[in-house]
């Protein structure tokens, strides 16, 4: 995407609500108005300085339509804004700002996502978003889709039961030192490995929380990113592919649109520090860093991961977020973030940062 | 997940399938609409006021529109308030509450800076107008719930109409 780009846009700040199993006191607008606020804030702006919004959220996790104008409340749009809406993760909705931001008539977007997870069966919900005619009505939840990705992947004897129990133990570890994460602690290999499948070959470790959560994005172009950041994220890289809708003709044991965008943002130019990878299935931490060549020298998902915490719609961002705050806080110069989309990685965004 | 199994060969084209979809949900309203909803079982109407610039929301869902800083003290409004604008339904559809022709207005309860709406009965279709003053014509108590159905209509309070200007921002 980027040997277009003419204008250098940065993460200048990070907002995030903790996520929760069930946020019963807040719905949408409750949400995003504190992310919204908070990331305002740490950039130094008010809303009357923002050039350009844009969301990313999926009336079906709400159960209503037209939820993300509820939302809107929340961010405060009279007098009238510029403002635009991604039914998907709010990484796509970063990824429709930067491109925005490209027109250079504006120096600055917020993006912002939220996610209720907890409001419906997510497992069954997602099922929505599959084919309608051959395979949504035969009602694969998410978690045996996922399952039926990690049996492809042992089978082809890419990784072991245990591989992916080593994935999740680390990520919860991880998370422990992040506040907002939902599930973290010390998870012993062993002890997850005696736990009975969920969905084979599946354990409930390998999969995500179910959790509602929110947050929020600054970006901000060349002086103007500058002057608000003392370390801005600069965005070297931008790209997100799709792969073919039926599962049938995709190879599940890999991840085609991830390398294909990672190569487009231009991973592999340079070392990278930190990785936040958005694999919600143990299993998919090891296709993605596979596709990205992410080396055991790279520190991946210091947050937890979406192990850690998974509110849908939301997690993508979230890991560009996080991403970002590492090369704000100097512990990383080259970040790469990922998101993802879709049954089994059908979808994925890769976003490459760097600090000066 | 149901049907007679096929036990014929097809002959004929399939241009048709039937794939039912259903998704329960259980809404949380949030904690501005919950006490909204549960100030109405008690023939109350709550709205917030914005810190920054006093405007008064009803209902409120946290956050003020045009400043965006969360809403705070809860104000109790009054059951009456002026028409700012409204419709007449004629035509029929499957949900109506009543036979037309019938009433909706937007309404301004006195002490809020934004109307709600929900119809207008006890006068003529053709005698509503901008600026009449009406009040809450409330359910028996114990019919109240959590809901804006605790006030059946707003009907006229005989009072002189209020003057454009008291609502011309609101409309």
């Amino acid at each position: 995407m980027n040997p277009g780009a003419k204008i250098d846009v940065a993460i200048v700040s990070f907002g995030q609500l903790p996520s929760r199993r069930r946020h019963i006191d807040r719905q949408e607008v409750e949400l995003v108005q504190p992310v919204v606020t908070d990331a305002l804030r740490a950039a130094g702006l008010t809303k009357a300085d923002i050039g350009f919004f844009v969301s990313g959220s999926a009336d079906y996790l709400i159960g209503r339509p037209f939820s993300f104008v509820t939302a809107l409340d929340g961010v405060a749009p009279w007098p009238p804004i510029r403002e635009s809406h991604v039914e998907m993760d709010g990484a796509w909705a970063l990824a429709e700002a930067y491109l925005r931001l490209q027109h250079g008539d504006i120096d600055t977007a917020l993006v912002y996502c939220y996610g209720k997870s907890s409001l419906g069966e997510i497992r069954d919900l997602l099922v929505a978003q599959l084919d309608p005619y051959y395979v949504a009505p035969l009602w694969p939840d998410a978690v045996s889709m996922a399952a039926l990705q990690a049996r492809v992947l042992l089978d082809q004897g890419r990784c072991s039961e245990r591989d992916m129990a080593e994935v999740a133990a680390r990520n919860r570890k991880r998370a422990a030192g992040n506040p907002n994460a939902q599930v973290a602690g010390d998870f012993d290999v062993d002890a997850i490995l005696a736990q009975p499948y969920l969905v084979s070959p599946l354990r409930k470790h390998d999969c995500p929380p179910i959790s509602d959560g929110a947050c929020a994005v600054v970006l901000a172009t060349g002086d103007r990113a500058r002057d608000l950041c003392e370390r801005p994220a600069w965005i070297r890289g931008i790209d997100h592919r799709v792969e073919a809708h039926s599962l049938g003709v995709r190879d599940l044991a890999s991840s085609a649109s991830t390398k294909r965008a990672a190569k487009e943002a231009g991973a592999g130019a340079a070392a990278i520090d930190v990785a936040e990878l958005h694999a919600p299935f143990s299993h998919q931490e090891i296709i993605l860093r596979d596709a990205i060549g992410l080396g055991d020298d790279v520190d991946v998902n210091p947050s937890g991961g979406a192990l850690a915490a998974n509110p849908v719609m939301v997690a993508g961002l979230t890991r560009i977020g996080e991403a970002a705050r590492r090369i704000h806080d100097g512990t990383a110069k080259r970040a790469l973030a990922h998101a993802t989309s879709g049954p089994c990685l059908q979808q994925n965004l890769v976003c490459v940062m760097e600090a000066g | 997940m149901s049907g007679d199994p096929i036990t014929k060969p097809i002959t004929k084209p399939i241009t048709k399938i039937e794939t039912h979809v259903r998704f329960d949900f259980t809404i949380t309203a949030g904690k501005h609409l919950t006490s909204y909803l549960r100030g109405l079982a008690r023939k109350q109407i709550l709205g917030a006021r914005c810190d920054s610039c006093a405007k008064v929301y009803v209902p409120s869902r946290g956050s003020c529109p045009t400043c965006g800083v969360p809403t705070s003290g809860e104000v109790e409004l009054s059951d009456r308030g002026t028409v700012t604008t409204f419709c007449i339904i004629n035509i029929p559809f499957g949900r109506m509450p009543f036979d037309p022709p019938y009433a909706a207005a937007a309404i301004l309860l006195d002490g809020s800076d934004i109307p709600i709406f929900h119809l207008v009965r006890g006068i003529p279709v053709d005698e509503v107008r901008m600026g009449m003053r009406v009040k809450a014509a409330w359910v028996a108590n114990d019919q109240l719930a959590p809901t804006l159905q605790s006030i059946q209509w707003f009907e006229p309070t005989g009072e002189s109409d209020a003057p454009f200007e008291s609502y011309a921002d609101h409309l």
